[in-house]
């Protein structure tokens, strides 16, 4: 039907410039869509990253990124691509509360990402949020559907590390209960943020000089609730 | 006539010929992102925007595309609508795009839209391959909603996240597994030829008291 005999065997010039045209016109679709939703996406994640950057850091308001760079930390509006980014947070006053950190690496089934709040002067960790996991749905996903589990790092202590022990024998401050049924998920989220620390601890500098506060007060600041 | 007809395109794909529990196509996507009811929603919607766009262009330029290349030339326009699909749900539900993860670009690979595509859009006018379309993914949507809310309900006791059953409801965790996937198609399968068998056996009974009467 939709072959009649005279075009039974069309050249190859024909094929060629059929898949090219078809090639074109889905190109030139892709790049509009891709141009038309990019300020939006871009969006969605600065907020994300901000709503999580609030949640692990109690108090804090306004956030700036800092990178390390030659020994020590500086403010950059925009980091390079690649480059391991922390966060600082300052409350309303621009007074430094902590850094927020990203860390990934692997859990149960997929790599873990997920940003910890860590206060420098208490060596504590006091917030930490998963940004993504593929856990066990019902399982592993506890890791942050269970809020008890959660809540165990709302003031963990650092040193000498963070222990994952059985649930219902934590007994230091530096330890966190487990989840039954989900162990290695639990201890994956801990070994994650001992790394990250060990990794950034000695980048940080010492408590009290920490980087200010460039640009206080940010005009864009409708999470701060 | 031809209102009938293009009625008979749309209704098939919704019952007698549903593209999952008649056809048993797109198992992929099916099993993968039915473990809540939203999920299966947006996949669902996903695909009808998909299959609909590209039995609408398929079929308006089916005497253009050559037959030798016919195969790369859907792929290419199947490909470009799920690109503008992925895209739209990251703009628009960053969430349920995170949940969906790999299996939103992996449409392209979905053999149902493939399949209409060679079987019907390219041989039929516009209108009719768009009515089909339009019954394939209606058909598909239903049927990846009805796994999903199955599967939701019993595992996590919710429907599109709101509560059902209260604190003291057990979830039955293994039906947002993947072995709740195939518990779930197995029964709605059996339930599905079970209904037609017994429709069948109806007709006949029908037909055979006609025939004696007459």
């Amino acid at each position: 039907m939709n072959a009649p005999a005279a075009t039974a065997n069309p050249s190859s010039l024909r094929l060629v410039l059929t898949l090219a045209i078809a090639g074109l016109l889905s190109g030139i679709a892709i790049i509009g869509i891709y141009e038309t939703t990019l300020p939006t996406i871009t969006a969605n994640k600065a907020r994300e990253l901000r709503e999580a950057v609030l949640k692990v850091l109690p108090g804090v308001t306004q956030m700036q990124a800092l990178v390390h760079r030659d020994g020590e930390l500086v403010v950059v509006a925009e980091p390079a691509k690649d480059e391991p980014v922390i966060y600082g947070g300052h409350d309303a006053q621009g007074e430094f509360v902590g850094y927020a950190v990203p860390a990934a690496g692997p859990g149960f089934q997929d790599t873990i990402a997920l940003l910890y709040g860590y206060r420098p002067g208490d060596r504590e960790v006091v917030g930490m949020e998963i940004l993504e996991s593929r856990e066990t749905p019902g399982l592993g996903d506890k890791i942050y559907k269970d809020a008890d589990f959660v809540a165990e790092f709302s003031a963990l202590r650092v040193d000498p590390e963070i222990v994952a022990v059985k649930k219902g024998t934590k007994t230091g401050p530096n330890q966190v209960d487990a989840i039954t049924g989900a162990t290695i998920s639990a201890k994956a989220v801990v070994r994650i943020i001992n790394e990250a620390h060990t990794e950034w601890s000695e980048r940080l500098p010492a408590p009290g000089s920490e980087p200010m506060l460039e640009a206080p007060d940010s005009p864009v600041d409708e999470g701060a609730q | 006539m031809k209102e009938n007809l293009s009625r008979e395109e749309f209704l098939k794909g919704i019952w007698r010929d549903n593209p999952v529990f008649a056809q048993v196509l797109g198992m992929c996507p099916m099993l993968a992102v039915t473990n809540s009811a939203i999920n299966a929603v947006a996949m669902g919607m996903a695909t009808f925007f998909v299959l609909v766009g590209s039995s609408f262009l398929v079929s308006t330029f089916r005497h253009l595309i050559p037959k030798q290349v016919r195969i790369s030339c859907f792929i290419i326009i199947i490909a470009t609508f799920v690109t503008i699909a992925d895209y739209t749900l990251l703009a628009l539900v960053p969430k349920v795009h995170k949940e969906l993860g790999a299996f939103i670009p992996l449409i392209v690979a979905n053999c149902l839209i493939l399949g209409r595509q060679e079987a019907f859009a390219s041989r039929y006018p516009t209108k009719l391959a768009v009515m089909d379309a339009l019954g394939m993914a209606s058909g598909f949507l239903l049927a990846l909603f009805s796994l999903g809310a199955v599967r939701e309900i019993l595992g996590d006791g919710a429907l599109f996240g709101f509560n059902l059953f209260g604190a003291n409801f057990e979830p039955w965790v293994i039906m947002i597994l993947p072995p709740g996937g195939f518990l779930t198609l197995g029964v709605i399968l059996l339930f599905f030829n079970w209904f037609k068998t017994k429709k069948d056996e109806f007709l006949e009974d029908v037909a055979a008291a006609q025939r004696s009467e007459g």
